[in-house]
Order: C-alpha cells, then sequence, then structure tokens
C-alpha cells in the first residue's frame, strides 16, 4: 500500500472531488500560484487551472461569506484558512451565516461550504496563530467538525466532508503535514461521525483526537513498558457529529477515562464529553473522568516552554498514571 | 483635502442628465397593466406593514419589526427589473422585497405571528423571510453581513456562466462595516455581476448619515474602480432607469457597481424606536406630503390617464382586505410544536434517508 504524507492526502482527497464534481472549488489565500502556504494545494494550480484553485486576497469575511453564498446557488466552495486562528475575523460569516441559514429560512437552503486549514500550537507562532477553536465551532448547530490525526482519515475524511451537504470544518495541523501514513491508492470514504479505536487496551481509556492522539499512542506504549498499563486509545476523528458510542463501549472495557486534548480547558471539547460519559456510563467508572489539556494561558512563544504547554507524552504518562489511582 | 466639486467622477453613470425618468426605455416598455401592477404591489407593501404594526401592538408579533413603510419604490422598482437570473439578497427590513418578488402575504404574517404556516416554518421572524423559488436569498440581522453573500451570489452566476446579476442591498448604516468593503474588494477585483444597493433613507436607526459616515456614501465606489450611482428613490421611475443601468452593466459585461438609493421611512428604526430623540417630526411630514412614492405615482398615473379614481379606491381597498386575510389566516394557523425546534438544522438529519454521517449530531 502507498505510504504518504498527511499533507499529499489532503492534496489527494482535494483533487479527486475537484475531478469528480465541477463545482468544487479550492479559495484561499495563497492556494494557487505559492503552492499553499503549507504546500497542501502544490500542483493543484497547475492540474486544475485558475477558474478552480483560486488565489484571494486576505479577507476572510469577504471571501468565506462570499463562498456562502455562492454555495446557496450549488457551488461547493473548499475555503483554506492558512491558519484555523483566522476564523475569528469571519466569525459572523462562519457562524452566523454558514451555521443559521438553513434554520431561519425553515430548511429551504443549505451551505454545502467546506472550510479546511491548520489549528494548532506547537510551532512557536504565538497567541494570536496558536488557536485550536473546534469546541467554538462545535458548540453551533448547523456545524459539522472534523479533526484528523493520521494520512487514512484526513483523506477519506475531507472527500466525505466535501460531498457532505452542511457546512463542514476541516480542521489539520501543520506538525502532522509531515507525517507519513498507509493511503489506499483506491478511492475511499470515511463517514463523519465515526470515532476509530488507534489502539486497543483494557486499563485505561484515553479519549483523544488530532496530534494529540499521536503523543497518547506514544504515552501508551511507555505505559505497558514501563508501567504495565494497557491503555485503549479511543481517537474520535469528528467532534460532531460526535460517536459517543464508540467512546461509551470502550469506558465499558476499560472501566477509567483520561481526556487528552489540546484545547484550554474552559468550555473544551472534553468538558462536553466528560459530562456525557459520567452521565451515560456513571456506573461503569471506577474512578473519576480526568481530562490533559493545554495549560489555560494564552499560547507561549518560547520554544522548550510551548512543548510543556501543550499535551505531549510525558504530561499524557504523568496523567494517565494519576487516572489510574 | 482637495475639493471635488468640480471633479466629474470618472466611474459613475449620470443618469441625473438623461431625459426624464419615465421616458427612459426600461419604462417606455411598461404597458398600463405593468404599471398598475408596480403601484398596486408599493399599495400592498404599504398596506401589510401597517396591518403588521397594528399586529404588533396586539401583541401577535415578537421581536424586531423594521418596517418599510416609505421606501416602497425601492423593493418595487428594483425587483421588478428581474430577470431569470437575477437574484435579491438584503438586510432586516426586507418584507417590502419579499412582496416584490411575488411571496404570499399569508406566508409572511404567519411566519411574523411566528406559526408553523410562516414561510420559515416560524422559525425566523420578520428579519428573515427567504424565497428560493423566486431568487430571493433573504432577510439577514447582522448589519452588513448579507453583502459577502450577495457577492457570492455574483460569484455563482458568473462561475457556472449565466447571465445574470446578484442585486445585494444594505441601508446607509451598513456601509461603514468591514465586511462590506471587503465584498466591494471582491466584486471589483473579480469583476463579479453584483450591484451593490444602498437603500439611503437617512438614518441608520438614531444616527444620521452626517454623523455615521465620512464622505459620500456610493461614490466611495471609486476607491475600487467600480462603477456608482445615485438618484432620489421616491420617484419608481427614476428607480428603474438609474437601476437598469446598472443591471445592464453587470449582466452584459460582469461589472459590478454601487448605486445609492434616497429614500426614507415614516416609522423608526424598528419598532422598538421612539422615534423622539433623532429627526424632527416636521421633517418626516415634509416628505410625506412631498414624496410619497405611492403619491407621487399614482399622481403620475392619473395624469396619465392609466389609473381613475375609483381604481385606486379599489387597490386600496383589496390591499387592505388582502393584508387583514393574512392575518386571520396567521391567527387560525398553528405554532410550530417543540419537537420542530431541532429539524431544519442539517440537510442531513432532514433528509435521512441520505445520511451519511453518523454519530449524534445533537446533544442536550
Amino acid at each position: 500500500m502507498p505510504v504518504i504524507t498527511y499533507r499529499e492526502a489532503i492534496r489527494h482527497a482535494l483533487a479527486e472531488e475537484l475531478e469528480r464534481d465541477a463545482n468544487v472549488v479550492v479559495l484561499g489565500e495563497e492556494v494557487a500560484q505559492f503552492n499553499g502556504a503549507y504546500k497542501v494545494t502544490e500542483g493543484l494550480l497547475a492540474k486544475f487551472g485558475p477558474k478552480r484553485i483560486v488565489d484571494t486576497p486576505i479577507s476572510e469575511a469577504g471571501f468565506i461569506g462570499m463562498g456562502v453564498g455562492a454555495s446557496m446557488l450549488g457551488i461547493r466552495p473548499v475555503m483554506e484558512l492558512m491558519f484555523w486562528s483566522f476564523y475569528s475575523v469571519a466569525f459572523d460569516q462562519i457562524l452566523n451565516n454558514a451555521a443559521n441559514v438553513r434554520y431561519m429560512s425553515g430548511g429551504l437552503i443549505n451551505c454545502p461550504i467546506v472550510i479546511r486549514g491548520p489549528a494548532n500550537g506547537g510551532t512557536n507562532v504565538g497567541a494570536t496563530h496558536s488557536h485550536t477553536p473546534e469546541n467554538v465551532l462545535a458548540n453551533h448547530p448547523g456545524v459539522k467538525v472534523i479533526v484528523p490525526a493520521t494520512a487514512y482519515d484526513a483523506k477519506g475524511l475531507l472527500k466525505s466532508a466535501i460531498r457532505d451537504n452542511d457546512p463542514v470544518f476541516f480542521l489539520e495541523n501543520t506538525i502532522l503535514y509531515g507525517e507519513k501514513g498507509e493511503v489506499p491508492a483506491e478511492e475511499y470514504l470515511i463517514p463523519l461521525g465515526q470515532a476509530d479505536v488507534k489502539r486497543a487496551g483494557t486499563d485505561l481509556t484515553i479519549v483523544t483526537y488530532g496530534r494529540s492522539v499521536l503523543h497518547s499512542l506514544a504515552a501508551a506504549e511507555l505505559l505497558q513498558k514501563e508501567h504495565d498499563v494497557s491503555v485503549e486509545v479511543v481517537d474520535l476523528r469528528t467532534i460532531r457529529p460526535l460517536d459517543i458510542d464508540t467512546v461509551l463501549a470502550s469506558v465499558a472495557r476499560t472501566h477509567r477515562v483520561l481526556i487528552v486534548e489540546e484545547q484550554k480547558p474552559f468550555a473544551s471539547v472534553g468538558s462536553q464529553l466528560a459530562y456525557m460519559i459520567q452521565r451515560e456510563a456513571f456506573d461503569e467508572l471506577d474512578g473519576p473522568i480526568h481530562r490533559l489539556a493545554t495549560v489555560d494561558a494564552p499560547a507561549i512563544y518560547s520554544p522548550p516552554v510551548e512543548t510543556e504547554q501543550l499535551p505531549n507524552p510525558q504530561r499524557i504518562l504523568k496523567a494517565a498514571l494519576e487516572a489510574m489511582q | 483635502m482637495p475639493s471635488d466639486a468640480n471633479k466629474k467622477p470618472a466611474a459613475a453613470i449620470d443618469t441625473k442628465a438623461a431625459s426624464p425618468a419615465r421616458n427612459a426605455p426600461i419604462n417606455l416598455r411598461l404597458s398600463a397593466d405593468d404599471k398598475i401592477g408596480l403601484f398596486r404591489t408599493m399599495v400592498r407593501i404599504r398596506r401589510f406593514e401597517e396591518r403588521a404594526l397594528r399586529a404588533y401592538q396586539a401583541k401577535k408579533i415578537g421581536g424586531f419589526l423594521h418596517l418599510y413603510i416609505g421606501q416602497e419604490a425601492v423593493a418595487v422598482g428594483c425587483c421588478s427589473l428581474m430577470g431569470k437570473n437575477d437574484h435579491v439578497i438584503t438586510a432586516y427590513r426586507d418584507h417590502g422585497h419579499a412582496i416584490s418578488v411575488g411571496m404570499g402575504l399569508n406566508e409572511q404574517m404567519a411566519e411574523l405571528y411566528g406559526k408553523a404556516t410562516g414561510c420559515s416554518k416560524g422559525k425566523g421572524g420578520s428579519m428573515h423571510f427567504f424565497a428560493p423559488d423566486r431568487n430571493y436569498w433573504g432577510g439577514h440581522g447582522i448589519v452588513g453581513g448579507q453583502i459577502p453573500l450577495g457577492t457570492g451570489l455574483a460569484y455563482a452566476l458568473k462561475y457556472q456562466g449565466l447571465k445574470g446579476a446578484a442585486m445585494a442591498f444594505m441601508g446607509d448604516g451598513a456601509v461603514n462595516q468591514g465586511a462590506v468593503h471587503e465584498a466591494y474588494n471582491l466584486a471589483a477585483l473579480w469583476q463579479l455581476p453584483v450591484v451593490f444597493v444602498i437603500e439611503n433613507n437617512g438614518y441608520s436607526m438614531g444616527t444620521s448619515q452626517s454623523r455615521s459616515s465620512a464622505g459620500a456614501l456610493s461614490k466611495r465606489a471609486e476607491g475600487y474602480d467600480m462603477l456608482w450611482g445615485q438618484c432620489e428613490a421616491h420617484d419608481i421611475y427614476q428607480v428603474r432607469a438609474t437601476m437598469d443601468e446598472f443591471l445592464h452593466r453587470a449582466r452584459e459585461e460582469s461589472k459590478p457597481s454601487v448605486v445609492e438609493l434616497d429614500t426614507y421611512r415614516y416609522r423608526g428604526h424598528s419598532v422598538a424606536d421612539p422615534d423622539s430623540t433623532y429627526r424632527p417630526k416636521a421633517e418626516i411630514e415634509e416628505y410625506r406630503r412631498t414624496k410619497d412614492p405611492i403619491q407621487v405615482y399614482q399622481k403620475s398615473l392619473l395624469a396619465e390617464g392609466v389609473l381613475t379614481d375609483a381604481l385606486v379606491e379599489q387597490i386600496d381597498q383589496a390591499a387592505r382586505a388582502e393584508a387583514d386575510a393574512a392575518a386571520e389566516f396567521a391567527d387560525a394557523s398553528p405554532f410550530p410544536t417543540p419537537d420542530d425546534i431541532q429539524k431544519d438544522v442539517y440537510w442531513e438529519a432532514d433528509n435521512p434517508a441520505e445520511r451519511k454521517s453518523q454519530g449524534r449530531l445533537f446533544f442536550d
């Protein structure tokens, strides 16, 4: 099976969907001539031309709102945010217009847009460029939110996202772009709202998503080798719709939960998960639900210190041992 | 600040220098029935809005109600020019546009009453009337937020190779929102077939134009090398003559433009506005006396012999009756149920046979 990078997996998904549906258009800053700020869209302009791959000015509210409007007439824009951190300058267009137009019209309209781009800390780019807004987005009924951890997941989920008739927000990670993984050459789709048990285990369930999945898997190896703790890692893959059933089935097996998330703690994705798990699987739990989040401050610049602000294998190991007590 | 008093704006189309608006080709084309139709639509808007106000005062309507009374010639004039590939989007003072594109009064009044028979099933309210099958895309609450959407309608038309134009309406208060400037730039950069229509009624809620905006409103288009124009919009002939030029440029040459239509509202910003702090009553009375769009057109059509006093009376009675009937329909209609709250949120949830995703879409 071919081994490609997460970046290439996204690019292939874009190319396949551009080929499949003439209404799909890729828009964003530097996506065309520059070949993408993070080279995700490299080569697409040469292949598909400037009508399908569109360089926008620095104008998120403008071009995202434009994409939402165009989607009402059948265009399927896939809009890149160079950093998901920039969503806040287009907040009204994303979370008032895209999320609500269907409802306010009593179901007469739908907005089949995709907004994609990297949402992560860990690259020393400071407080305004390091946001992970999946919790903010997922708080809004009407939208779907995906955070893939691997190349395989990224490709299958992005194809599904582009074909989805609701607004879908796809959150990548600049640090994951270079990660390699097995990705079939033949076409495949992964449905939204389906979690994936990335590692089977019996003593502790780590529920996580995104880059924290890789950290959790690394921590799980150490926990097995050095502490004889068998960890099951559940990768949510999609935040909304949420596959809570896979999480609950895991809790029924292990009876202990650690949520690991690259999220500031207050009202994070994990906060919602913890409520649901204790509400629906209270009797399965042998102890309180634990959660490891980003240290609660704006993203620090200083490179070695930022590593300690985010989840990392050592912090996860420590949190897992606490959860086992 | 350099004086531009003698400088003719290069990108403007000067429609004031043309022959009287009545004789513009687009207006000469109107048959007697067409003219009566335009008049009738303005009257129907007026009577619907007045009936809605009474319903609001009788506590049948909640939330906001932004009345179009006084501005009728704008919506009727602009929408009367729509071809099959032209589209309209506006802000929250949207009942006039809804009626002008042909939406029924029953479904609009029922929407105001929050009933399940409303055009948005009671889920939108006054600010959110939509009719995609009439190329009408709402009805939006955030000032200026609809303007990038309007640019998007134009983008889609151009992408699909259709000959058409999007009319994106906003008020004089919206012109200072950042999203509007972004939309202007995109439209001009990519030559999108959108006409940005500024319905300038002189006041952004309680703040006059002179207290809100630096410089002239539509003239800002020059900063983007866009065409622009302006006319007095109490005269429906002027509205049509002016807009026709710019719609033509949009459809035929894919040229965007900004057109300022100077109008007036008799009522406050919304029903919550006591309208006692920011403009003199004399100003309202003066406009009503000399520039009421319905009176102006009525006078013109009586002089032409197209209308008679009897027909005017008949049209007015019919409009009142139609508005009353809409209120009765709304009154008699059921509300949506709590089970309806979570419908019409996701296309997938509303089309379960075609749902591809899994997992929980809703939470509690």
